[in-house]
């Protein structure tokens, strides 16, 4: 296709092609109640887009994402909690719908795992720091012969200045 | 032809590094020194070859030769100068060779620069970096030839994805792989220590500038990427929890826990062991990314084209660099012994809690990236796991890590005594305490998110700044031995003070973003003014233009502020028509305290109007200004005169430091 067909072309995929940039949210979507608008978004971003690569139905501008950001606006107008609406796009569409997995099953090793790791950490810490509280009190060894020549090195190297000129003086 | 001198020249740079992986290791346990000076030579050769090989396919590139595949599939001649270069690395081959030769740069600096590590030392870690690079360059070999011609030859190319054809191509992966493959050192530092059997504190000293050059090109890379994201992407956002996102957030994690343990064992000789751990841990994570990225594994918007062989061969890599340094670790880490001893209120301790948080942080970010795999695998269950999951589970160990990170450098090492401590952070809370409560008072809408997020930021900054103001024994009346003192403090003082300033400068900007940006979506007339938050904003009208490789319509917006008008906004819709893609141009004024930002959506069919998305984001340039702080705090500390003196001390008195 050369430059000179464009404007044709250009016409279709603007103008009357479905879209598949990120615009998301349509002007006539949005709900006259902000309130209730507020909910559909915050829903809205815990609800994959399935056909897309890895967003919410609030960010994406596929016609799937515009179906389901328009159903879950028609369910908060039914009256629907914020719960029974996820549940009900959750029976639809399965679990695999949801951004927030549910807490419960195996989905639970996800959500305390980290807090096990972190109490572990904790603990291992403390038993770490005791063993070493306790050399704070005992007189150190003196230094091995290899321990000497290390420090002597770090030492040249914090006073590098000086044992520059020297060396090289 | 050019096209097979650069084939030519990664074959030779192949074989140079198995004469690298063997040679100086096999001086280095005899003690043959012109064994481990070949060494030297094969990095830098490494090095050259890998340069010509990109060199040449950079040459392809500009010159369009579509007989080479990956031109073919990735430029086109149309494309501007700067995208045909950038395009080199915009595709799964280009990106691998450009990540083989930033990891024989590497070498040849190590071989370069590394006077002052002793000689066996040295030749041990250079084999290790070139079983790496022989790792990846057979991978390129392989699997993924950028070389690889294409008979008979198009006559067009399929031209770049457009998301692509913007400078952040430019900056954004060559800091990024600066940073991962930077931290390949830190790991053949680790695993060279490992296999003497010996990591003291001048280790960790030789270590620190290696890592902490990485983190900071890391550091730059991912807040660049957010950056491009942000006005790329056409909505704003900043971070969005995807995989490949994640991927390089778990490296910069971990290399931020491993910068701050290799303190301590520089300065107290203790969490040796712990230290050696983080450095194989940091480039395992590098690694896992690239595994991530390139097998397709978990979708992504980041994905290069999916090729399972390509993934296998990784996983591979991954197993026997990560596996094999795990094993060496648990042979050899009885063997690192800690001497230093301190109690339980102590900068020691400090840093220890900070590495326990930074690694929890990184689990979370790693088993959340990795639940919808483990859990089909394991129970047969899909999920998916998004960022309201990883801001839930993610926000609170950050916050943890805020809130103890100006205790820090307030304590002494071994002994420290924590009322001391509080005392000199008095000022600093009350302020912070202020400037929330101030917050708070001054919004409207009543949530605590902006306040908290504003007493955390400051509580960062005036901790830094009483950091510096109680290490430089500021005295209001004698304003001359003040600054005498001020100007005193080492460069590592005051980039210890900047980073952590800035990691409250991000906070700050994090939390006004998300609690107080406005938002509007609306249909406007041509002609028509509307209003959104303290801004009017005068909808010109729509024109029509074509650029190089690329047709777009533009909307011209007169951004108005009580009248005046201070800005025009033209934000753009763009149809790559060879690569059958469309883009939006966000069009963003950008301030000090917000930026308005601008997307023109669709024209409506009913009645002529445009679809028009504004929003007014607060504070949203201080997300990627705290990171450029972050970074800047770590270059000061570079250029500290002690790391500087090694360097130079190490060049010119070399004899003297082959003593350990």
């Amino acid at each position: 296709m050369r430059y000179r067909d464009m404007p044709a072309f250009l016409a279709i995929c603007i103008f009357i092609a479905p879209l598949n940039f990120a615009f998301a949210v349509e002007p006539h979507e949005i709900l006259a109640d902000p309130a209730q608008e507020a909910r559909a978004r915050e829903i809205s971003q815990n609800l994959r887009c399935l056909v897309c690569q890895n967003e919410s139905i609030d960010e994406s501008s596929a016609p799937l994402a515009h179906d389901l950001r328009e159903l879950v606006r028609e369910l908060i107008i039914g009256g629907l909690s914020d719960h029974e609406i996820l549940d009900h796009i959750q029976s639809r569409y399965g679990e695999f719908v949801l951004l927030n997995p549910r807490p419960s099953g195996s989905n639970l090793i996800l959500y305390l795992s980290s807090p096990v790791l972190l109490a572990v950490g904790i603990a291992l810490a403390s038993l770490y720091i005791k063993r070493r509280r306790k050399g704070l009190n005992v007189r150190q060894a003196s230094l091995s012969r290899e321990e000497k020549r290390e420090l002597k090195i770090l030492l040249d190297l914090n006073r590098g200045k000086n044992s520059d000129q020297e060396s090289s003086g | 032809m050019i096209a097979e001198l650069g084939h030519f020249a990664l074959i030779l740079a192949l074989f140079a590094a198995v004469f690298q992986v063997v040679v100086p290791f096999i001086g280095a346990s005899t003690g043959w020194a012109s064994w481990m000076k070949f060494g030297q030579v094969t990095a830098s050769a490494q090095f050259i070859l890998c340069l010509a090989a990109f060199a040449s396919l950079t040459a392809s590139f500009v010159v369009s030769d579509y007989s080479v595949a990956i031109v073919a599939m990735n430029s086109h001649s149309a494309k501007p100068l700067l995208y045909k270069i950038t395009g080199v690395w915009g595709n799964h081959e280009g990106s691998m060779l450009l990540w083989v030769l930033i990891l024989t740069l590497f070498g040849a600096c190590v071989a370069w620069y590394g006077s002052n590590l002793r000689d066996e030392f040295k030749s041990r870690v250079l084999a290790v970096q070139a079983a790496i690079s022989l790792a990846f360059l057979t991978f390129i070999e392989f699997t993924s030839n950028p070389f690889k011609r294409l008979l008979p030859p198009p006559f067009e190319g399929e031209d770049l994805n457009p998301l692509l054809q913007d400078p952040g191509l430019a900056f954004h992966p060559p800091f990024l792989y600066l940073g991962y493959v930077g931290l390949s050192i830190t790991f053949s530092f680790a695993v060279a220590a490992l296999i003497e059997g010996n990591v003291s504190s001048l280790w960790a000293r030789w270590m620190r500038p290696w890592t902490l050059a990485s983190w900071i090109f890391l550091t730059i890379g991912i807040a660049g990427g957010s950056w491009w994201a942000y006005y790329e992407l056409g909505w704003g956002g900043w971070w969005f929890w995807d995989p490949v996102e994640n991927a390089s957030l778990m490296p910069w994690l971990i290399a931020t826990a491993l910068l701050h343990s290799a303190i301590v064992c520089e300065k107290r000789d203790t969490l040796k062991s712990w230290t050696v751990l983080l450095a194989i841990l940091a480039f395992t994570l590098s690694l896992t990314g690239t595994f991530l990225v390139r097998s397709g594994i978990i979708t992504s918007v980041h994905a290069f084209a999916n090729d399972p062989t390509r993934g296998i061969f990784i996983l591979a890599i991954l197993g026997v660099f990560s596996g094999g340094a795990l094993v060496l670790y648990t042979l050899r880490a009885r063997s690192l012994t800690a001497h230093g001893a301190f109690s339980f209120v102590s900068r020691e301790t400090a840093l220890i809690t900070n590495n326990i948080l930074l690694v929890v942080a990184t689990f979370v970010v790693f088993v959340g990236t990795f639940w919808p795999l483990i859990s089909e695998i394991l129970f047969d269950r899909n999920v998916s796991v998004g960022p309201p999951y990883f801001e839930r589970a993610f926000t609170p160990i950050f916050v943890l890590l805020a809130v103890i990170l100006p205790f820090g450098p307030l304590l002494s090492w071994k002994r420290a005594s924590s009322g001391k401590a509080m005392r000199k952070l008095r000022v600093a809370l009350l302020l912070s305490v202020s400037a929330g409560s101030f917050t708070w008072v001054y919004q409207t809408d009543g949530r605590m998110l902006g306040p908290l997020g504003f007493l955390l930021s400051a509580w960062l900054i005036f901790g830094a700044l009483s950091d510096l103001w109680l290490r430089a024994n500021v005295r209001i009346r004698d304003f001359r031995s003040t600054a005498r003192r001020i100007r005193s403090l080492s460069r590592a003082n005051w980039g210890r003070a900047i980073a952590h300033a800035g990691l409250g400068v991000t906070i700050l900007g994090i939390a006004a973003i998300t609690a107080w940006e406005i938002e509007d979506i609306r249909v406007a007339q041509p002609g028509e003014t509307f209003e959104v938050g303290a801004y009017q904003l005068r909808f010109e009208g729509i024109s029509q233009k074509e650029r190089a490789n690329y047709l777009f319509v533009q909307a011209e917006l007169t951004l108005m502020k009580r009248g005046n008008v201070i800005g025009l906004l033209t934000p753009e819709r763009r149809l790559y028509p060879v690569a059958r893609m469309q883009t939006t141009e966000a069009a963003i004024d950008l301030g000090f305290l917000r930026d308005v930002y601008v997307v023109i959506g669709e024209r409506q069919p009913n009645n002529g109007g445009w679809a028009i998305k504004t929003y007014v984001k607060p504070l949203a340039n201080w997300i990627w200004g705290g990171a450029l702080m972050t970074a800047f705090g770590g270059l000061l500390s570079l250029a500290d005169r002690r790391l500087r003196v090694a360097y130079r001390f190490g060049k010119r008195k070399r004899s003297a430091t082959h003593a350990i």
